[in-house]
């Protein structure tokens, strides 16, 4: 809940014992991490925006484990988060981002012309080719935290600094209170439209309050290029289009960030970002690049063979179904993206989608023709 | 009971004796004499109210006709004691616009002091929630003595089962929107201790839902005294389901005709019932039930939280008052297809739901019938309007059957 903490102090007249949440059913990030000793150390104290260790953690007390993947079970309030609560957040960390360390550094890498190859994913296997991530503006509190007043500042520095793209990126905003039927309609055609959350993940932190007042959705009239404004983080970006040009997503993708970028440079404003977490998310999990990229891709084959997880795995490929993270897959057509986030740049993650999906869509080929894929099967990355 | 709470109750205790004392008037005058009850420290606000008043436009609920934005900007800033501040109050209201059967009310109470600290926005709602009960002027009956309840036993052949239910909050603790945990397993441990002392046909059990084990689940769930995490928005949104389900649980005798939830939507719910028509017995025991678990709770140096403006204090400001609902399902299969149905229960101040509570439709001619009212009138007075009111039913019901035409009766007065 936003501001004025009082509530937090009031908690201290209690024993540690008593305040602190019974984990030992829980299954996620946060239960690993946080002991007696740690809640009782960091009990006390608050980021400059009121944000506190409980209001960190509720989501995680609140869904003690997910049936498909280890969720991290805390978000951050506000940047200040991250550094205030890093005695719990950096293990979080380290146990999410394959053992980044809190001394590690983060490399950005925007350039798509760094991207090999790319441009030439089958596009009788690869359906649909997609990146997205997530910017928070310096300044304001997230989602988890933020007032009406703070969203609503959100909104319009965003809304405004997107009516000013042009050429491939010119486009509108649909916000979602207000919104007509048939623009609705079109939305949810386009595969556009974000609903209210319905997880409890993104409940339990207090991200859907107050909707659907200041969220609303941004689209070029390309309809390739995509923003969500105050979802599950203060900006989503997104650049997608159907087959499997993976090159020329991402090169949208780059210069429309850098875009957007600019134009809030241009009024004094940032993102959050730093030399050690990269981008700064609402959730842990997306810190680094925030990025994932990935395609809706026909695996009916390669996904009923039994070394199909330790082939992703080793691609450091994630498999989700096409309804996203909490969906499974359907007709053999899996989401295939990258599982890495913080620790390597967005080149190297889409470049490790591009290459490893190439990879599969031949096996897939080979075991069409009922032959065996054992030699193709790679090292791990 | 001398543990850290001590601290913290003594000043609360203060807090609940002076709300006894005071009597209001319409100006800000009205909260800076009761000098223990006004806020805790000011709240940190970036943006001015104007910048933060919800937009309320598309809403329906009492909160939202009653929020100006003028009483926002007055109450934004202040925070009760424990910090429970005016968002926390009304943001279930603000995310839930409407309900499909009921006007909602549309905020909460997180302590015992937001009803003093925003009661420039409580004070209507309640007037417009209990039928232009005025909390600034009113006093409210309260009256447990179920030996002055008149012909409380209804025909079995039409009334399936009789439930007296009600809430009481231990004062000197959060409610369930605001309490952290240690609050909350403080009121656990109070009420489970208190309830051990129960004996005769009051003696029983109780059940953790942390610990249960799956045979006591079942038999809860197949006794239909099984509660569940809130799935509704209405209680989600403000808070109540969090930490779910650290320190709830239910508590019933070994007859399972008395049952108590803890730490549900208030800090606990006291129901009694049986199947069948005898209200007068299941009023009976809900009284002495009651009254047992008063005198518990305060041998221990505890009590309920109550006032006289506003009667026993609970979660939602639906509930003060006596925070009592009364009443069968019954079957009225005449009756309920008569067009007259809906302003004969209007006028015996009845509500009608289906059997599956609060939020469901009736299933066939089976209807849950209760009082309307919470405060204003005294238990005694609820539970003998639905004693009245339900065997003018069965009256109705009973000339149907026989072909005879029935009345409206006229409007109920008190």
């Amino acid at each position: 809940m936003p501001f004025g903490n009082t509530h937090n102090n009031f908690k201290l007249n209690f024993k540690v014992e008593e305040e602190y949440p019974d984990l030992t059913k829980h299954n996620n990030h946060m239960a690993k991490v946080l002991t007696k000793d740690m809640y009782a150390k960091l009990r006390d104290k608050q980021t400059p925006s009121g944000f506190t260790l409980d209001d960190v953690i509720q989501t995680g007390v609140d869904n003690p484990g997910h049936p498909f993947i280890m969720t991290v079970g805390c978000v951050a309030g506000d940047e200040e988060s991250y550094e205030v609560f890093k005695d719990l957040l950096d293990p979080i960390i380290s146990d999410r981002h394959s053992g980044y360390k809190p001394t590690d550094k983060h490399k950005t890498d925007l350039n798509f012309e760094n991207l090999k190859g790319g441009d030439d994913l089958d596009p009788n296997y690869v359906l649909s080719s997609r990146v997205r991530t997530g910017r928070s503006i310096k300044g304001y509190a997230l989602p988890p935290h933020n007032s009406r007043g703070e969203r609503r500042a959100v909104e319009r520095l965003s809304v405004e600094a997107l009516n000013t793209l042009d050429g491939e990126f010119k486009g509108k905003y649909y916000p979602l209170k207000g919104m007509t039927d048939a623009e609705q309609e079109q939305l949810i055609n386009d595969h556009f439209l974000f609903d209210k959350p319905v997880s409890p993940l993104l409940l339990g932190a207090g991200m859907a309050r107050d909707w659907p007042d200041s969220r609303g959705i941004w689209h070029n009239d390309g309809k390739s290029f995509l923003v969500w404004v105050n979802e599950e983080d203060h900006l989503r970006v997104i650049s997608m289009e159907k087959g499997g040009n993976m090159k020329e997503v991402f090169r949208r993708f780059c210069v429309g960030l850098r875009k957007i970028e600019e134009t809030f440079k241009k009024h004094n404003h940032c993102f959050m970002w730093n030399e050690h977490l990269g981008y700064v998310l609402t959730c842990p999990s997306n810190l680094g690049t925030g990025l994932r990229g990935g395609v809706h891709v026909k695996l009916p084959k390669l996904s009923t063979h039994a070394k199909f997880e330790e082939i992703l795995g080793r691609l450091r490929l994630q498999k989700r179904g096409t309804g996203g993270v909490d969906t499974a897959s359907v007709g053999g057509v899996f989401d295939i993206s990258n599982a890495d986030r913080l620790g390597s740049s967005e080149v190297d993650q889409v470049q490790m989608v591009v290459d490893g999906v190439k990879l599969m869509v031949e096996m897939e080929k080979k075991l069409e023709k009922g032959e065996a894929i054992d030699g193709m099967i790679p090292a791990q990355k | 009971m001398a543990n850290n709470f001590a601290r913290i109750l003594s000043s609360k205790r203060n807090v609940g004796i002076l709300s006894l004392v005071g009597a209001g008037s319409l100006t800000a005058a009205f909260l800076l004499n009761r000098e223990h009850v006004t806020a805790g420290a000011q709240v940190r606000r970036v943006y001015p109210a104007s910048a933060e008043y919800p937009d309320l436009r598309k809403h329906n609920n009492c909160m939202a006709s009653h929020l100006t934005p003028a009483i926002y900007a007055k109450l934004v800033e202040k925070a009760t004691p424990n910090g429970y501040t005016l968002d926390q109050a009304i943001q279930t209201g603000v995310d839930n616009p409407g309900h499909p059967f009921i006007k909602t009310v549309g905020m909460v109470a997180g302590d015992e002091e937001s009803y003093e600290v925003f009661a420039d926005l409580l004070d209507p709602v309640i007037k417009e929630r209990h039928n232009g009960y005025d909390p600034q002027t009113m006093t409210h009956p309260t009256d447990l003595d179920s030996s002055k309840l008149k012909s409380g036993k209804f025909d079995d052949r039409y009334v399936l089962s009789s439930r007296v239910r009600t809430g009481r909050s231990i004062r000197g603790l959060s409610l369930p929107p605001a309490c952290t945990r240690a609050e909350r397993r403080e009121v656990e441990r109070v009420v489970v201790d208190a309830l051990a002392g129960l004996k005769g046909d009051l003696a029983g059990t109780y059940y953790s839902l942390t610990h249960m084990t799956d045979q006591e689940q079942q038999q809860l769930i197949d006794d239909h005294f099984l509660f569940d995490k809130p799935v509704s928005p209405l209680l989600t949104c403000s808070g109540m389901a969090r930490d779910w389900p650290d320190a709830r649980g239910i508590w019933h005798n070994n007859t399972k005709t008395f049952l108590i939830w803890i730490n549900e939507e208030d800090h606990t719910r006291v129901i009694s019932m049986e199947k069948g028509g005898n209200m007068k017995r299941v009023f009976d025991r809900f009284c002495t039930g009651l009254k047992e678990v008063e005198r518990l709770i305060q041998e221990k140096g505890w009590e309920f939280m109550w006032n006289e403006r506003l009667g026993y204090i609970l979660t939602c400001p639906s509930n003060l008052g006596t925070g009592l609902r009364a009443g069968v399902h019954v079957n009225l299969p005449k009756l309920s297809k008569d067009p007259r149905f809906t302003k004969i229960l209007d006028n015996l101040r009845l509500q009608k739901r289906g059997t599956g509570g609060v939020d469901t439709a009736a299933v066939g001619s089976t209807f849950d019938i209760s009082n309307l009212d919470r405060l204003g009138q005294s238990e005694v007075q609820l539970v003998q309007t639905v004693v009245d009111g339900v065997n003018y039913l069965i009256d109705c019901e009973k000339k149907l059957e026989k072909g005879q035409d029935i009345k409206i009766p006229p409007p109920f007065k008190k």
